[in-house]
């Protein structure tokens, strides 16, 4: 395969992280020194804090996701929401409300929530996010099965070199539910943000190159992430976000199918 | 604040709609002012709707080797290919560039999440998917990617755009941005729906299907009509063909407002047409048509009327086409951007089909029945649920703006 040796580089200025044994990105630097971080609240849904509280109590799990970890991303940037563009990532949207959706409408289909129908858009944490924020910035919502962090981290990438212009990164899944689960075999939620900017600053953590490549075999985890990103396909995030805990190193992603992403990290902070 | 950009060549288009397949029978449609809608015949239960389903879906196999991705949104999706030489038309490209150095690019709202509700109605005793079903990768929205990937034989990035009904208008965008860092030299950009129960129960949950053919900006107008399409254009620089037409800008913004409303003042709408202008290095008064969203909704129509009314002279023309097809939703950009090339190719405006009684909020830039007239630039608004807005602009070859 031909393939570009174009080299992107950009900054990351803040990262958000939360599973059922991660409430931040702090957390996975205590697992990543060998300890256990103390796991958010048990049964839990994401607190999503920028969220209005009516709008949280409305809002679908797979929203709550999002909102939490972009929250945590941009706090940590010190930027403000209301003029970030963004890019949501997520490989399946919400599970839940497929499930719901697909169970009702085969038993009877005119019962269907109206609310959990326009909340079932693939854009729904986009929306969310972007009212709760008064963000009149682009937003966007794609997927590419595994590889949709790989590939929405080269749109937000892109975004952010093509435009001169910080970007809001997440990509995130919340856990599969009823028949569907055999099919998406996604077991357990997962959800990361980065805030990425074109330009050094002090606020800058890290310094990112990216290259396109032919596909690779997946850079390969210690336990237990290497089982997170088994049983989620936005955890695929987890070889850059341990980078990112590490501070040097490289690491490869997916892309797509047959295109892999080569990241070589340089730490500022 | 965006700088103009270069303007990229559109090689080769290509929609499937209710109103026929390929862009010969989307001329002749529009030209006669033939809807393709019709009582809904689809739905797995009775809903009293009228719907822009495509002929011949069922009866299109995919090829035997592609068989696992076996589903009507990636039927749609060959047959939307196998049109105006669009898959010859990729192979070349391809045997130019490279198959790495394509990207793929799609909009989709629903993909196959038909096959997920076919799972559903048919589940086994065990309560899991029947066998044929189980089949993961038709069971979430990057289906349709996947497969047109493997379909074209194409190797470079490939990523699907889900913004509900601005998904694949968006694209050009994404495909802009690519070829401007120079990640590929080509895109192959598009969309596609299919009509599913998720949908049509779901509008109507939402109150906002018609009963009736929809009737975008009549003032009786009283809810959309959904269709399903396809569509899809290669994009590469305008050196490689500069005699093509061209992407001249596009706008992307958010309303910040509401879930399922749009901004009662079309604040994001309204964003993302002057991006579009300012990219495009365009004065309002350039735009010869514009193909408006205009679902017939209640609310899009008031809000995106008053964006004509206050950023538009007379002489820029405007109308909705989904009277002709319904609202293809995440097709709905690509399509929409497929009758506005046809407007530049031909000089020729598509009138506004199912306003039989103009809505007094309507300027005089409706065009309410078809006119001759030769057009340089041409616009496509898509607006989406979340607030999701996106505005293309395209020119003739060799117009300066």
């Amino acid at each position: 395969m031909k393939t570009t040796n174009r080299l992107l580089q950009c900054c990351v200025e803040g990262i958000g992280l939360w599973s059922p044994q991660l409430a931040n990105f702090e957390a996975l630097r205590t697992v990543l020194a060998g300890s256990t971080p103390e796991p958010p609240p048990p049964r839990p849904r994401p607190a999503a804090t920028t969220l209005p509280a009516n709008e949280g109590r409305r809002a679908p799990e797979s929203v709550l996701l999002a909102v939490e970890v972009a929250g945590q991303a941009v706090a940590m940037s010190g930027r403000t929401a209301t003029t970030l563009a963004s890019v949501f990532a997520s490989s399946q949207g919400d599970q839940a409300i497929t499930d719901y959706m697909c169970a009702t409408l085969a038993q009877i289909p005119t019962e269907l929530s109206p609310t959990r129908f326009h909340n079932s858009v693939h854009n729904a944490a986009a929306g969310y996010w972007t009212i709760a924020t008064e963000c009149r910035a682009p937003s966007t919502a794609v997927c590419a099965r595994h590889a949709s962090f790989g590939a929405g981290l080269l749109e937000a990438v892109g975004q952010v070199l093509a435009e001169q212009r910080p970007v809001l990164l997440v990509c995130s899944d919340i856990r599969g539910s009823g028949p569907l689960l055999e099919a998406t075999g996604c077991t357990q939620s997962f959800g990361c943000a980065l805030v990425l900017a074109p330009q050094v600053s002090t606020t800058t953590l890290a310094q990112l190159q990216l290259t396109l490549t032919a596909a690779h075999p997946a850079t390969s985890l210690p336990q237990p992430l290497s089982s997170w990103r088994d049983a989620n396909p936005s955890a695929h995030a987890l070889p850059l976000l341990a980078l990112l805990a590490r501070g040097h190193g490289h690491c490869l992603l997916d892309a797509a199918a047959t295109l892999g992403l080569q990241i070589d990290l340089e730490s500022l902070a | 604040m965006p700088v103009p950009m270069t303007p990229i060549a559109i090689t080769a288009y290509t929609a499937s709609s209710a109103i026929g397949h390929g862009l010969a029978a989307h001329l002749e449609a529009l030209r006669q002012a033939r809807s393709g809608l019709r009582p809904n015949d689809f739905s797995s239960a009775p809903l009293a709707c009228w719907i822009g389903r495509v002929d011949g879906v069922e009866e299109t196999a995919l090829p035997a080797v592609h068989a696992i991705w076996e589903c009507r949104n990636n039927r749609l999706a060959w047959v939307g290919l196998n049109q105006d030489g669009f898959l010859e038309q990729v192979q070349a490209a391809r045997e130019r560039y490279g198959a790495g150095r394509i990207a793929l690019l799609l909009g989709t709202s629903t993909a196959s999440i038909g096959a997920t509700e076919e799972a559903y109605r048919r589940l086994n005793p065990d309560g899991g998917f029947a066998d044929d079903m189980l089949r993961p990768a038709i069971h979430g929205p990057h289906s349709l990617a996947a497969f047109v990937t493997e379909a074209l034989q194409l190797e470079g990035p490939c990523l699907t755009i889900s913004t509900a009904c601005s998904s694949s208008a968006k694209v050009f965008a994404n495909a802009e941005r690519m070829i401007r860092l120079g990640l590929v030299d080509a895109a192959v950009v598009g969309g596609v729906d299919s009509l599913c129960d998720s949908v049509l129960f779901g509008f109507n949950a939402l109150e906002l299907v018609s009963a009736e053919p929809c009737r975008p900006f009549d003032a009786a107008r009283d809810g959309i009509s959904i269709g399903e399409a396809a569509g899809f254009a290669l994009l590469e620089r305008v050196d490689a063909a500069p005699d093509a037409p061209r992407l001249l800008g596009y706008g992307e913004a958010s309303d910040a407002y509401h879930m399922s409303t749009p901004h009662p003042d079309g604040v994001g709408a309204e964003l993302a047409l002057r991006d579009a202008l300012l990219r495009a290095g365009l004065d309002a008064a350039q735009v010869d048509y514009i193909n408006l969203h205009g679902t017939a909704s209640l609310k899009n129509d008031e809000v995106e009327a008053a964006l004509v009314n206050r950023v538009f002279p007379s002489s820029t023309r405007a109308s909705s086409t989904k009277g002709f097809t319904g609202h293809t939703l995440g097709a709905a950009g690509i399509v929409e951007a497929t009758v506005a090339l046809l407007a530049l190719e031909h000089g020729f405006i598509p009138g506004n089909l199912g306003g039989g009684t103009p809505d007094p909020l309507c300027g005089p830039s409706f065009a309410w029945r078809n006119e001759q007239q030769r057009v340089d630039v041409a616009l496509s608004n898509s607006f989406g649920f979340g607030g999701n807005n996106a505005c293309l602009a395209f020119s003739r070859a060799g117009f300066r703006a």
